[in-house]
């Protein structure tokens, strides 16, 4: 079996979940109407056109890669900011460590950020006894629950309000009812006092503009902004390919990213930064970072045929579009990264046998590729990823598998014999155990069995015209 | 002016649908088309190309090229194996320049039915009639690979007699997915749990597809749940006085 | 190796470049201006800030615009930014009002305790009724921390889109180092999708377009 036992199970699970399905179904679904009206040819009639354009640029970027993080690297210094490389989640925890030492926070805000999810940051600082705060609301919600991200943008779509009222009873101690507008009053409230005390503020950044050495966020909530604002210090975590050329490139991406992501023309905050306060001006970070971590990505950019894995720019449309991420969830991938986008990142970060099942989790229909915003071509990278699997397991012999798909093609190229097989198989299928071995047993576990035709096409139609 | 079509039934129809088939090739020949049938034709390989098994399904590539290499019009009644065909030979022979030519000479060739009627066969109305109310699913290939939308249900909106009630997502994935629908059998059976709410939302007693591997599995589930109602593949419907 | 060796080594290796190789040349660049006139702008931008629950003024002068912010500004301090335009308008000798922050930690308490912020807009953007806020004398929590957001935008600083932004500041960085667009109120649907206001930033903001 290409996947554990324990994995097995938890999919089942959430399959048969129904309030489980039924909150994960309508949030998606809801996310998915709002982008398919704000897209539309009447709506944005320049979208396709968009795309290609911010599929290009992409592809520049990456091809030209370390021209732009040098560039982008300079402009930072010479805005006073600082440039921090990191090989991989150590190297990114430590600088931050080191740097919550040197200045004495013991307190960092977090903006939403899928980089520090992906190396798992708040762990790591909360060993070291810093008291690290999500200040998204949906993922502040997660971290109460000591859940990740269920979503890369909805990160608590999957719970209900209820679910919600009983999570900030326990942990806060506070009823704060089932009203999502009260809910997030006390999240609010509580926040605020956490976001005025912060020594540090960390945040990711959608883009890194090369020719500015400026970061842009996004957001709806104002957290972000807190969080590059009110600490003495900000520290954005990103990953090396979110860098575009230039700032006027946002003028595509802008217009594509808040309409994929959650059907917004803009989201309600979206910043600019680059380094710190300057002078004459009142508030900002004394203190301003980037971290930019490879963590695997330079691995992934070496791959010519599957480089555009990197185009991402996160905005979750992929995963609304997904059957299959609307029916296992977020949580049954096994990176930060789910749905579509993480079925092909992950398996080149971490090696296609460490989760050989992933890439074979997709009926292959195509609606990721369809909304996504910068044109990665996904079931095409599923496909690569699947052929490298069996190459992998080939090498070990290749097993059952490979066997039946050599059967298969020897007798799919002697038609007679194929003929034959199939007339075989027409009397085998009626004999009553044929349904509980193998893959007919899986598919009769879920639907019935269609039955042979008493005779084949070729069969009636050699009659046919015979008759004629 | 119409000519010579050469039916490619794909495995799943000789087998499980061969109805399918000889519903496509009634279709055809009403509209005035002659119509052949190479005994030699098996599969187009898809199954192995997406399990990852490219060496596999090139050896079927090459057997179904070499069967359909001189036929000027090569109709199928799925948009998945037509696909695979148009869309996916060529990655099959990546260092193998004579099969890669092949395939390029092949593909454009090769029509999915729907298509082939509104497209060069250029007819709407093929005579048919069917007292029914039918929901119509949009198969995945078909859809986003062959840009097939509009063509099905402009077919179906003239058949006599017919009417046709969309769903409330025609454009999801049925679960099928061909191994898919064994590796996951879970999963695989909750997207066509979902796929069959929408339909009987409708009120419709048939769902009609282009694919007859989506209505296998549309079939399976349904009769599954106990539901009366019954899968048909256009080619039926349009086949239907 | 430093980290940002072995990084910059392996991304040109990956990519097949040598250091200091200078790049491919970049796709050109995308910038289409609408055409749309100021007064369909104001209707536009109106339109698409209310639809977001915003709500957008007229004033035919700075000093009427002054009498605006009296009118609808919530009882209680207000803080002010460091604007000219605000001082013009009269805003500033508003009672109440307080002003002239030079020192964040001061600034912060204010806004912290404040009923409502006023700021001016560098500039708007009618196609998706946004407030671009950059300049030197516009403090970032003025607009984030109360819970009422009133912003003056002159109306011939209202510009059609992101398209015309980034003409006229192709350079963002270059001056200031906070350029950020505001669109509506600040919000959330993390719980169950449903739409709620002001969850760290103002949940209401209010524009007053004004003729110069």
């Amino acid at each position: 079996m290409l996947m554990s036992e324990e994995r097995l199970v938890q999919i089942q699970r959430a399959v048969a979940d129904q309030k489980l399905q039924r909150a994960v179904y309508s949030a998606t679904a809801r996310l998915k109407e709002k982008r398919v009206e704000v897209v539309a040819e009447d709506q944005l009639p320049e979208y396709q056109e968009l795309r290609e354009q911010a599929r290009l640029i992409k592809k520049h970027a990456l091809e030209n890669l370390d021209y732009y993080l040098e560039q982008f690297e300079a402009n930072v210094i010479a805005h006073g900011g600082k440039v921090i490389w990191a090989r991989n989640g150590d190297e990114a925890a430590d600088f931050i460590l080191e740097t919550a030492r040197r200045t004495g926070a013991n307190m960092i805000v977090k903006s939403k950020s899928m980089v520090t999810e992906e190396i798992h940051l708040n762990d790591r600082l909360e060993k070291h006894g810093l008291e690290t705060v999500e200040t998204d609301l949906g993922e502040y919600i997660q971290q109460l629950a000591h859940e990740p991200p269920f979503h890369i943008i909805a990160p608590a779509c999957h719970k209900t309000r209820q679910d919600i009222a009983e999570i900030f009873r326990k942990s806060l101690n506070v009823e704060c009812g089932d009203e999502p507008e009260s809910q997030a009053a006390l999240a609010r409230r509580t926040l605020r006092e956490k976001f005025l005390a912060a020594g540090i503020g960390i945040s990711g950044a959608n883009f890194l503009v090369a020719d500015s050495g400026a970061i842009t966020i996004v957001e709806n909530e104002g957290n972000a902004r807190l969080c590059t604002t009110a600490p003495r210090v900000h520290i954005a975590v990103t990953g090396i390919e979110k860098i575009i050329p230039r700032a006027q490139d946002l003028a595509v991406f802008l217009k594509l990213l808040a309409r994929s992501a959650t059907g917004q023309l803009l989201t309600v905050y979206t910043s600019f930064l680059s380094g710190p306060r300057r002078t004459g001006e009142t508030d900002g970070p004394d203190e301003f970072y980037v971290v930019l971590m490879d963590n695997g990505r330079t691995k992934l950019l070496a791959d010519r045929e599957k480089r555009e894995s990197l185009h991402c720019i996160r905005c979750g449309a992929c995963l609304n579009a997904c059957p299959v991420y609307r029916k296992i969830g977020g949580h049954n991938y096994p990176s930060t990264y789910s749905g579509p986008i993480g079925a092909i990142i992950t398996p080149q970060y971490q090696g296609v046998m460490s989760n050989p099942w992933l890439p074979f989790a997709s009926s292959l229909c195509g609606a990721c590729a369809e909304v996504c915003p910068v044109k990665i071509d996904i079931p095409k990278i599923l496909l690569d990823l699947r052929r490298e699997v069996v190459a992998e397991k080939t090498k070990s012999g290749g097993g059952l598998e490979r066997l039946a798909f050599r059967g298969y093609s020897w007798l799919m190229q002697r038609p007679r014999l194929y003929a034959l097989a199939g007339r075989l198989a027409a009397i085998g299928a009626h004999l009553p155990f044929t349904t509980s071995i193998g893959p007919a047993a899986k598919w009769a576990s879920q639907r019935e069995v269609p039955m042979p035709a008493s005779e084949s096409f070729r069969s009636q139609w050699r009659k046919r015209k015979g008759a004629k | 002016m119409p000519g010579r079509v050469s039916l490619f039934v794909t495995c799943v129809v000789d087998q499980l649908f061969p109805r399918v088939g000889m519903a496509m090739a009634e279709v055809l020949e009403r509209a005035g088309w002659e119509v052949e049938f190479r005994a030699d034709q098996t599969c187009c390989g898809q199954p192995a190309f997406n399990s990852g098994y490219h060496q596999e399904a090139a050896g079927v590539a090459e057997h179904f090229i070499r069967v359909f290499r001189d036929a000027e019009f090569i109709v199928a009644p799925s948009g998945s194996c037509t696909s695979m065909i148009t869309h996916h030979f060529f990655d099959l022979f990546p260092k193998d320049a004579a099969m890669y030519e092949e395939a390029q000479y092949l593909a454009p060739r090769v029509w999915e039915f729907s298509r082939f009627l509104t497209e060069v066969a250029k007819v709407e109305d093929v005579g048919a009639r069917l007292e029914e109310v039918v929901t119509y699913h949009d198969s995945c290939h078909a859809l986003r690979e062959l840009h097939v939308k509009d063509g099905p249900r402009r077919l179906l909106s003239k058949v006599k007699g017919l009417t046709l009630k969309e769903m409330s997502i025609p454009e999801e994935c049925c679960g099928f997915g061909g191994t898919f629908s064994v590796k996951f059998p879970e999963v695989s059976g909750g997207m066509a749990r979902t796929k069959i709410d929408s339909i009987h939302e409708t009120g419709a007693s048939a769902v009609v597809s282009i694919d007859s591997s989506c209505l296998m599995q549309l079939q399976g589930a349904l009769s599954r749940a106990g539901s009366k109602v019954r899968t048909m593949h256009l080619a039926e419907v349009l086949a239907s006085r | 190796m430093t980290a940002r060796e072995e990084i910059l080594g392996k991304v040109r290796g990956a990519v097949g470049r040598i250091d200091q190789q200078a790049p491919a040349r970049a796709p050109a660049v995308r910038i289409r201006i609408p055409e749309i006139g100021l007064e369909d702008r104001v209707t536009m931008f109106r339109e698409r800030l209310e639809a977001l629950g915003g709500k957008v003024y007229r004033a035919g002068s700075l000093a009427e615009a002054g009498a605006v912010v009296q009118q609808i500004r919530p009882q209680g301090r207000a803080v002010a930014s460091n604007s000219a335009l605000l001082r013009e308008a009269g805003v500033t000798s508003l009672p109440d009002v307080v002003t002239d922050f030079h020192d964040e930690p001061a600034l912060c308490e204010a806004c912290a305790e404040a009923a409502c912020g006023i700021t001016a807009a560098d500039y708007g953007m009618a196609q998706t009724g946004s407030l671009v806020t950059r300049a030197s004398s516009e403090a970032r929590l003025v607009s984030l921390l109360p819970p009422i957001h009133i912003a003056l935008l002159m109306k011939d600083r209202l510009l059609t889109g992101l398209d015309e932004f980034y003409t006229l500041v192709p350079q963002p960085a270059g001056d200031t180092c906070s350029t950020v667009f505001i669109t509506g109120p600040s919000r959330s649907a993390d719980i169950e999708m449903i739409l709620v206001r002001g969850v760290h930033g103002p949940k209401a903001i209010h524009v007053i377009v004004v003729e110069r």
